[in-house]
This record gives C-alpha cells, structure tokens and sequence, in this order.
C-alpha cells in the first residue's frame, strides 16, 4: 500500500502553520512535538503508520471552521479523526497532513424523547448516545462492535452498521440532521430534527464519504424506542449448506429477527476457548436474535426453531432468561479478541448476496489451501456482510503480503458473486486499490466529481477510497 | 416524446440532445418541466427478485404494480408503500418504480421503516453528458466508495436519468389492526401520536384528519402476526387512555383501504386549490398548522407531514416563516409553481453545493428538473 510523498514544501513551512492554528485555538488545542504526534499515527488498521504534521483538537464548531480555513490557505491536507478506531485506515496521516480530532466535542446537545431526537456533538462516542436516552426508554440503533469507543463523527464518515442493521439499518438510514464544516471554513446546515430532503439529498453522500468532503461537528440522530424484550437461540449445523438454507428460510417465512450472526468452526473453536460460552463443535453455528414481549417473542421462536429442526441440526438451545442469552451473545461478542489471543489475523468487510454463502464459503477455503493461510469466519448473516478473519504471523517475514493478497481475491470473490468490498468498515486506505474492481472508471469519476464540488482543492483525507492513480491530477 | 428502448439509446439521445429535456417515468407526479419529453416506460422488467435476500433489482419503467404483484407472490412488499398521486393531482397514466425513486416517493411507513432513499441499495443512471453510472449494488451493506445512489434518490432527474434500481424489500405482515379516536384537537392528537411511537409496539403509521367526516379522527396502525397485533392493540390503548377510548379496528382490508387513503391524501381528493407538503418537527406540527391558515390540514407521519390545502397562488411559506423543516409544493398551476417555487429555497451555503453538484452532472442544463 502506497502513499503520495509528504510535499517538502508544507514540511518547511510547519512551524507557520503551528503558529497560525496555535493563534486561533490556543496552546492547548494543537499538538506539535513529534513525541505526543505519534500517538496520532495511525487507527485501528495498524499495519500502517505515519506521524502527522500536527494535531489539532478543536473544542467548537467555530474553531474547526477556523483550523480548516487556515489549512485551506496554507494548502495543507486536513486527515479527520473521530476516535481513531476505522480498521480501513481512514484516520491515516500522511507526514505533511493535518490531524483534525473531534473528540473534545462531545456534549449532547438536545434530547427529545416526543420527536424521537437526539443532536449531539459528533465526538461522543457511538454507545454513550445510547447512554444518553436509556433511561428514558430509548436507544441508538446502529451498533458497530467497536461502539464502546468509536465516535459518531466516525460513524457518520464511513456509514456505520452493526450486528442490528438487518431490523433497524445503518447510520444513514438513523441519520436526520448535520453541521458540517467545508474545507474552506464554511459552516454549512443540511437536514435536522424533520425527515427527508427539501432538494438534493445532500445528506445521503455526506454520510459516508470517510471524511472526504467536509468535517460534520454536530449530528442530529434518530433514536427509537427501546424494545420490551429480546432473545437469541443457538443452532448448530454440520455443513455451511444446511445453516445458509437456514437462514434463507426462515427470512422467506416472514420473520425478521433483529440479527442473525454467523460462525463457521475455527471461530467457534477459537471462542469457545476464550469464552467458554458452551459452543457445540460444529461447522456452522447461528445466533438469532428475535424481540418483543415474552408471547412475541415465543410466536417467532416458535416459527424459527421449526425452521430450525427442518435443516437437521446438532444442537438448537433458546435462551430462556437474560443470563442464558448473555451467555450465547458472549462468545461471538468476544470472537475478534478471541481470534486475537491465538493469531494475528486481519479482518475483511465484504458483503455478499445471502443466497451466495454456500459458495463463498466453499471458495473461501479453497483460497485458504491455496494460500496457506487459516480463515475463520464470523459475519451477520442476514445481511450478508462477510467478516472472514485471515490467520498469520506478522513476525514472519511475507506473511503480511501474503495475507492481503489472499484478502484481496476474497474481496474479488464477493465483487464476483454480485457483492461488495466493503460492508460497513469503509473503503479508507485499506481497500482503496481494489475499487477499480469494482467500479468502472466512469463511475469513480463521478464520486471524485462530487469530491471537486465540495472540496475543489482535495484537500480533506485526499488520499482515501480512490485509487492514487485515478485522483492524482487532482490531488494538491 | 423521446422513448429509448434500452440504456444504451437513452444515453445516446442524452448526448444528442441540444436543449432542456422532461422526463419523466409515467408521469403521474405532477413534476413536468417544460422541454422535450423523454420517458424511461420502455426501460421496464424485473430483472433480478431473490426473497431469501430481500432484493429487487427493475428497471426504471417497471409499473409499480407490476413490482407489487410480483412481490406479493413471494409475500413480501415495498415496505416504505409508496404513494400514488393520480387521484391527488387528477393526473393519469402509471406510475413507474424509477418515478418512485427519482422522487424518493414514500407513504405513512416511512417514519417506522425508512423512505424510497433508505430501501435504495443501488442503481445505474445517465448523467446530462450522457454517461452511464453504476452506484450502490444489490447487497444489504455497502459503504464502498460515495453513496451517488442516495444523492440521485429525490433529485427528481436534476442529475441524471435513472435507468435500474436496486431495493431492500420486507416480508409482508400476516394482519393489521388499526386504533381510531374521535375529537382530538391537533396539538393533542399529535401528542398521542408521539406518545404511541414513544411506545415498543412498533406503530407503523400515525395519522390525523382535523376535518373529517363525524370529527377530527387519530388512527394508529399496527401490523405482524395475529396473537402479537392484538397484544400490542390492547397494550396500547391502554397506555394512551388518557385520550379517551380507542376503537380497535380489526377488519383486514377496511383497514387496508384506510390506510391505502392515507397515503394517497384522500381527504384533498376532488378538492380545489393548491396542495403543499410540508416535512416538520413533530411537536412544531400543530402550531405551523395554525399558522397557516390553510383551508384544509392533514397529519402523517405521527404530524412529522403536514398536507395542506390553501387558496390558489397564496403564498404558504411566507405565512410559516421560521421552523425546522422544508414545504414544497405539489398541487398548483404552473404560474404558481414559476412564482412561488416548487421547492423550499435553501440556505445559500447549500444552494452553492446544490448548484455545483448540478453543474458537475449536467453541465448543459438539459434536466430541467
């Protein structure tokens, strides 16, 4: 993976532009020693890293628009950084760029429960805007594994989903308002606590640009009420064809759990190890989580497990209290640490057709021969966003290359088969060189050509989602 | 009126057109710029339904109906219900699933399940220079590279002519039930709608007609399976009792044909004048209501959409002044439309984005959107 030269230029000129964003938002609000940059070095994607120029940590709306005008004259690329957590490399600096952190932004900002709103500022993090309306009977749908820490800006740049999108969607589906910033400093409205676009759907193509056409500071979020009830039940199959019919049915039959997860061995193994959560050994195992009140929710079990018992299965066991749910949720909440103890592994994000998944799988593991490399799978199911964790060493010399080659002919499969190279973790650095297999020429050209709108300069996260050679007579 | 048979044709008359071109799907929508007429119904067919997926994939003439029927086989259904406009604006001909999206057209679901825009997972379509785009696809969960696929949804073809959609479909319901009460005044019945959507028990549409035939009606409706309907039925009556007695509507397809009226505006049927739309924070619904001094009102969305009918030519934003919202107008003369404009005007920092995005795709200006 490559990344354009820092310009020389803008590294001359560093100590100017510490200076003017330093005259705008105080000592306190720009990070410039090369010890304390380093931190900002790179995001959850940490194969790859670079110390940016500098940091800034702005604490309002007014001071972003401030530091990105100052950018914006000095010509200096601006990286935005939510809480660091995007495993696609979106918060990657280059060493002549700008980080632009939110998280001192992170108040709430209004709370009703009556239009079903809530505007916060955009560094509060993903699960503590949920924490802002649980007492009142509320939640925030969206739900990405990393949502302990990972912040709404975040979110918002790369469209976020979770193991709920399947009944609720994604962030741009509970997204209703922004205040975001442009490069230029101008402070721009779109949307709010009202549905639906006056004109353009500006909205729509802001919320998952990955930081590229403008920084959104405040986010008016849609939240639901909370349902009365909720409860998974396990099944356990012996072949990946069985659990993908499965699923298959019991979608056709009219049910919509609020998720269905996926597993195949290796995964059930490795968290069976780390979780002890009574895992059967099996090929394929199912969580499927239904909600309601206690008869709703034994209506639709009813209907899910006769699906079930139709497919043979090795084991069905429906929670019946809360710690026997917490106790079949535990052991695919914990399958990324899990995998971690044992491997180094890396984490694909494509999505695929449902009904494709028997093949996939199958092709998956023929690659893993091929390559020699371990894959263990873990993915929502429902919505066939894939999640296969390739197994190797990173202290083993090509192993590293390795992999992402293999990663890249998974991504290949699932563009193949009618899917895409990205589900929910955006495109970012990681990605980046693969979007011309998706994609004609003609059809990146007019996602740029939204980038020219917005930021005619290119220089917001200019080196993200396309390919450096399609956006190099672009870039500064 | 320029009729291409495939995308290929469609771009070529695009490239080879020399002034402002209407398009339109069937033209039902009352949305007719003036130029050239260039209609996508030729474009048409299903070209891909996998239920166990939750996909459709049509091509942009494809009749409504036809998407409908083909779903209600596999009992699934467009879940954001798309309204019809024909018996609103006395227009004829059929609506098409490229209109639906091109407009991001959506009924009183839209507020529990999402919009046109939400259900949206991909589409392919020519910008003004003629160029053919493919964007989104027909997965679930993309989030690679821009969302052009939202951006064009609602455009009403200022960027381009859509020529395939690609949509989320849902299963559909095995019964509905609605709960009717009389005599509410707006302020509380929109209370009780947010009291109702406050609620878990997953209300799939709010409505309010102020003047409706024996008195101001409130109807909330809930769907799923029969012993759940029912459940949810009682549970919520009682916690909205406070309003008074709510009726429980049982009978499948009165209930159908009620809620089918909701979402065509039946109220503003057979009427004269012109008719707005107006997209509005609920608890604001009410007091913009009386602001405007329509003749006739009409609450969606749980008073998130306010209809309103008004004098012909009267100029209803400049009465609404300031409020969180947008009002764009559906039913006038053209004169009217000229004057007082379509749609709301916007900020000028967002008129800036708007006016380069359509320059970006239609550098001629022949979508006279």
């Amino acid at each position: 993976m490559q990344m354009p030269s820092p310009d020389a230029r803008i590294m001359a000129r560093k100590a100017q532009v510490v200076q003017r964003l330093t005259e705008a938002l105080g000592e306190r609000g720009v990070i410039h020693d090369p010890s304390e940059t380093r931190a900002y070095e790179c995001d959850a994607l940490t194969a790859y890293r670079c110390p940016p120029l500098c940091v800034v940590l702005p604490s309002t709306t007014e001071e972003v628009s401030a530091a990105l005008r100052i950018c914006h004259e000095e010509n200096v690329p601006v990286v935005p950084r939510g809480s660091g957590t995007s495993l696609a490399g979106g918060a990657l600096p280059t060493a002549d760029s700008v980080i632009l952190g939110v998280s001192r932004m992170n108040r709430v900002l209004e709370t009703d429960t009556a239009d079903r709103i809530i505007r916060v500022q955009t560094g509060r993090t993903n699960l503590s805007v949920t924490g802002a309306v649980e007492e009142l009977g509320f939640f925030y749908a969206p739900d990405p594994s990393s949502q302990l820490a990972c912040a709404i800006a975040g979110n918002i740049a790369m469209n976020s989903g979770g193991a709920h999108c399947l009944k609720y969607g994604v962030t741009t589906n509970n997204l209703l308002g922004v205040t975001m910033v442009q490069m230029d400093g101008t402070v721009v409205e779109i949307g709010g606590a009202h549905m639906d676009a006056g004109g353009l759907d500006l909205l729509g193509v802001i919320c998952g640009s990955e930081g590229q056409l403008g920084v959104v500071t405040e986010a008016t979020l849609r939240i639901l009420p909370k349902p009365e009830g909720a409860l998974p039940v396990l099944m356990g199959y012996d072949s990946a064809e069985a659990a993908g019919a499965c699923v298959a049915d019991i979608i056709k039959a009219g049910v919509l759990p609020v998720a269905i997860e996926y597993m195949d061995r290796p995964c059930i193994r490795a968290c069976e190890a780390f979780a002890k959560a009574g895992y059967p050994d099996c090929e394929a195992l199912l969580i499927v989580e239904v909600e309601g009140s206690a008869d709703e929710i034994n209506h639709q079990l009813e209907t899910i497990l006769k699906i079930a018992r139709d497919h043979d299965p090795v084991e069905i066991r429906a929670a019946q209290d809360a710690d026997e749910a917490a106790r079949i949720w535990l052991g695919r909440k914990s399958a990324f640490g899990a995998m971690g103890q044992i491997n180094d592994y890396m984490c694909l994000d494509g999505t695929i057709p449902v009904s494709a998944l028997p093949e996939v799988l199958k092709r998956i593991g023929e690659l893993s021969d091929q390559y020699g490399l371990g894959v263990a799978n873990v993915f929502h199911a429902g919505d066939g966003n894939m999640h296969p964790l390739i197994l190797f060493d990173a202290n083993k010399e090509g192993d590293l290359e390795k992999c992402e080659e293999m990663g890249a002919d998974i991504l290949r499969l699932c563009v193949e088969v009618g899917g895409c190279l990205t589900g929910e973790h955006g495109v970012g650095v990681e990605k980046r060189d693969l979007m011309t297999v998706q994609f004609e020429p003609q059809d990146l050209e007019a996602q740029m050509k939204v980038k020219d709108v917005f930021d005619p300069k290119w220089l917001l996260n200019p080196a993200k989602v396309f390919p450096l050679a399609a956006s190099e007579g672009r870039r500064a | 009126m320029i009729r291409p048979g495939s995308e290929a044709e469609l771009a070529e008359a695009l490239r080879d057109a020399t002034g402002p071109l209407s398009v339109r799907g069937g033209g039902t929508r009352g949305l007719l710029p003036d130029g050239t007429p260039l209609s996508t119904s030729a474009l048409s067919g299903i070209t891909l339904h996998d239920p166990a997926a939750l996909t459709l994939v049509a091509l942009a003439g494809t009749p409504v109906e036809e998407i409908d029927a083909a779903l209600a086989k596999a009992n699934q259904r467009l879940a954001f219900e798309p309204m019809d406009h024909r018996a609103l604006l006395g227009t004829t001909g059929t609506p098409t699933i490229g209109g639906v999206v091109a407009a991001n057209v959506s009924g009183p679901r839209r507020m529990q399940v999402g919009a046109a825009r939400d259900h949206l997972l991909g589409l392919r379509f020519v910008d003004g220079e003629g160029t053919v785009v493919k964007n989104g696809g027909r997965v679930m969960k993309n989030v690679t590279g821009y969302d052009l696929a939202r951006l064009v949804a609602g455009s009403r073809g200022a960027l381009g002519v859509i020529t395939e959609v690609a949509l989320k479909v849902l299963p559909g319901t095995e019964t509905a039930a609605s709960l009717v009460i009389r005599g509410l005044d707006d302020a509380t019945a929109v209370r009780a709608m947010s009291e109702a959507l406050g609620t878990p028990f997953e209300v799939s549409g709010a409505a309010h007609d102020p003047q409706a035939q024996g008195g101001a009606r409130t109807v909330l409706r809930i769907e799923g399976f029969a012993p759940s309907v029912e459940y949810r039925c009682r549970a919520l009556a009682e916690r909205l009792a406070s309003h008074g007695a709510w009726e429980v509507e049982t009978d499948r397809e009165a209930v159908r044909v009620d809620w089918r009226g909701i979402r065509d505006v039946a109220p503003f049927h057979g009427t004269a004048g012109d008719v707005w739309r107006v997209s509005v924070r609920p608890s604001q619904a009410a007091e913009l209501v009386a602001r405007a001094g329509a003749e006739q009102a009409f609450y969606d969305w749980g008073g998130g959409l306010i209809w309103l009918r008004c004098a012909e030519g009267d100029d209803l934003r400049a009465r609404l002044g300031r409020y969180d919202g947008h009002a764009t107008l559906v039913r006038a003369a053209p004169e009217t439309h000229a004057k007082l404009h379509t749609l709301q005007p916007e900020p000028l920092a967002v008129q800036a984005l708007t006016r380069g995005l359509r320059e970006t795709f239609d550098p001629r200006g022949i979508l006279a959107a």
